[in-house]
């Protein structure tokens, strides 16, 4: 083949690439921009045809109209109280499990990990009935307790957690805890001021996990909470479905979901570096 | 010395039980202790308050007879093979592109890529219901600009899962996208130089050091997008509530509506319990098979 005629189809594929992965960006993040634009239109605007992409005159009070029709603060209290509380419970326990499962020996340390490690197998989705049972039985339906105790403790998807900070753990080498093994230091010593600052970027990757599972969660809210003012921003939004019968009002519609999505996105921002290295150290889905 | 080593190893013991303690009792309470009541509800007949009466395995026999779940069967498997037959061969696509040596800015092509897999799922629910919507929705107009008819996406009964399915591949591919480009990275890069010299093309690279090199990869990503598409609930039920006409009435939305809309809890619960038999059944073949097919080199 001249050299020539190879140089000209190389030149061909790198621009068919480029146009593909652009292509495909664009189609990524269309619907995002899409979102962002019709919450700022008013109702008539978001109507029109062809497409208006930038919305003349913005109208920012959209947002503010959220707040007045609906609890959309209150959603947005209850999704922190119960982000933060169920990272904050993931962050100790998880942690904890992880370092017993990795660095220390126990009679039957093997089985509890794999019966632990087994529990992956069972999403929440088959659950349903029996959690609404039980939650009913403590007396928890509508409250923060439902919403923040199990997943603090782990269950349902903590164990993904357990999993990967255990994987962190192994890599570590012994070196690092035998001399203050022999100056007497116990586990819980080492584990504090010899593991956990070696693990912070394992540790960040918890947290963004972790903040992502209870921020999006819809599933288990929806099962063990029905009163408005225990909803999360998940439950929350869909209210704007029914709103002024027959009518969707997709500008507000969109609105709701701008803010809902936007914490998540930012925090995505910053740590997508933690977030990838998880998911593929990890090998495993949410 | 060996005094404080072999002190050492029943300190192990009293903390190692401590540090699990909190997980595993959040573990029994609240995954294996609802696993054993629901398995023992669904023997049951009741309806959420009241005695229950004892129905042994009338649930069990009901749900195969029951027109209405096994269309619920059908469209979760047409859901799934949507996403296994689309989904993952873009994903494979998207990683092969994103992994050209020439590539610049290949990180900021992943983020964009991978951005809707972590946003809250009912949010982008409704803005995909907006997105569909036939007379003013992006996606028609779309269709539209390129010469296609209107779709009544999530109205018509032939389009509504397809409809859930092109959202869903939006949502999710990123995910898949990042493991396969994690596998492409693992294929030692002398075999391309050694098929590159022996005048290999790029089709026959791709077909015979690829494809079967990244086997384990693949398998893995099919069987896990399995077992998660399986479990299609959200998009059902923010988007069609699991209409037109049952058309997109999944596994888990029927289960939910037997139980908390018709409180038919006992037959719910045979249902959860069929339902994760099969993802039980699909996780031990995939630990299985993974075991004797990934090399750690």
């Amino acid at each position: 083949m001249p050299k020539g005629s190879y140089e000209a189809k190389r030149a061909f594929l790198v621009t068919i690439t480029y146009a593909l992965i652009i292509f495909f960006a664009i189609s990524m993040v269309m619907p995002f921009l899409w979102m962002v634009s019709t919450s700022l239109k008013d109702i008539n605007q978001v109507f029109t045809m062809p497409p208006q992409w930038i919305p003349r005159p913005p109208r920012w009070e959209n947002y503010l109209q959220i707040f007045e029709l609906m609890d959309f603060g209150r959603y947005w209290l209850n999704t922190i109280i119960v982000t933060f509380g169920r990272m904050a419970g993931q962050f100790i326990f998880c942690t904890l499990a992880a370092y017993a499962f990795a660095r220390l020996s126990f009679p039957g340390r093997n089985l509890l990990f794999f019966l632990l490690l087994s529990s992956l197998m069972v999403p929440f989705e088959t659950l349903m009935v029996p959690t609404f049972v039980l939650m009913k039985e403590l007396g928890w339906i509508n409250t923060y307790w439902a919403l923040i105790v199990p997943h603090g403790l782990g269950a349902f998807g903590g164990a993904f957690l357990v999993f990967l900070l255990r994987q962190f753990f192994l890599t570590i080498p012994k070196e690092f805890e035998e001399s203050a093994i022999i100056d007497g230091a116990s586990p819980f010593r080492i584990f504090w001021s010899i593991m956990l600052p070696l693990a912070k970027p394992a540790l960040a990757a918890l947290l963004i996990f972790s903040f992502r599972g209870a921020w999006n969660d819809f599933t288990y809210p929806l099962i063990v909470t029905n009163t408005d003012n225990m909803k999360v921003l998940s439950l929350g939004i869909l209210g704007f479905k029914g709103l002024r019968a027959g009518m969707t009002q997709w500008h507000l519609m969109m609105g709701a979901a701008t803010l809902s999505i936007l914490p998540m996105i930012l925090v995505f921002l910053v740590a997508q570096k933690y977030f990838i290295e998880g998911i593929t150290v990890g090998g495993l889905k949410e | 010395m060996f005094g404080k080593l072999g002190r050492y190893k029943y300190k192990q013991w009293f903390w190692g039980y401590l540090f699990v303690l909190p997980v595993m009792a959040g573990f029994f309470l609240f995954m294996i202790y609802p696993m054993i009541s629901g398995i023992a509800l669904s023997f049951y007949k009741w309806p959420g308050i009241g005695p229950k009466e004892w129905a042994g395995v009338a649930n069990y026999l009901k749900m195969f007879n029951d027109a209405h779940f096994l269309r619920a069967v059908g469209n979760t498997v047409y859901y799934t093979l949507g996403i296994l037959v689309l989904g993952i061969p873009l994903a494979l696509f998207w990683a092969i592109l994103l992994n050209q040596k020439f590539l610049k800015g290949r990180n900021f092509f992943r983020l964009i890529y991978f951005l809707p897999t972590v946003t809250m799922m009912a949010a982008v629910s409704m803005v995909w219901k907006w997105l569909l919507s036939p007379n003013y929705g992006l996606v028609n107009y779309f269709l539209g600009l390129v010469g296609l008819p209107k779709v009544n996406w999530l109205l018509d009964p032939k389009w509504a899962m397809p409809g859930l399915i092109l959202m869903s591949i939006w949502k999710g591919t990123g995910f898949n996208m990042v493991i396969f480009l994690a596998g492409l990275q693992g294929i030692p890069k002398t075999y391309y130089e050694a098929a590159e010299i022996d005048g290999a093309t790029a089709w026959h690279r791709f077909r015979y050091i690829t494809l079967p090199l990244l086997s384990p990869t693949t398998f893995f990503v099919v069987i896990t997008t399995m077992i998660t598409s399986f479990q299609i609930f959200q998009q059902a039920y923010i988007l069609t509530e699991g209409g037109p006409r049952e058309a997109t009435t999944t596994i888990v939305f029927y289960i939910y509506k037997n139980a908390f809309e018709w409180f038919k809890m006992g037959y719910s619960c045979a249902q959860s319990v069929f339902l994760l038999l099969i993802l039980i059944l699909a996780t031990l073949i995939q630990w299985r098979i993974q075991r004797r097919w990934v090399h750690y080199a």
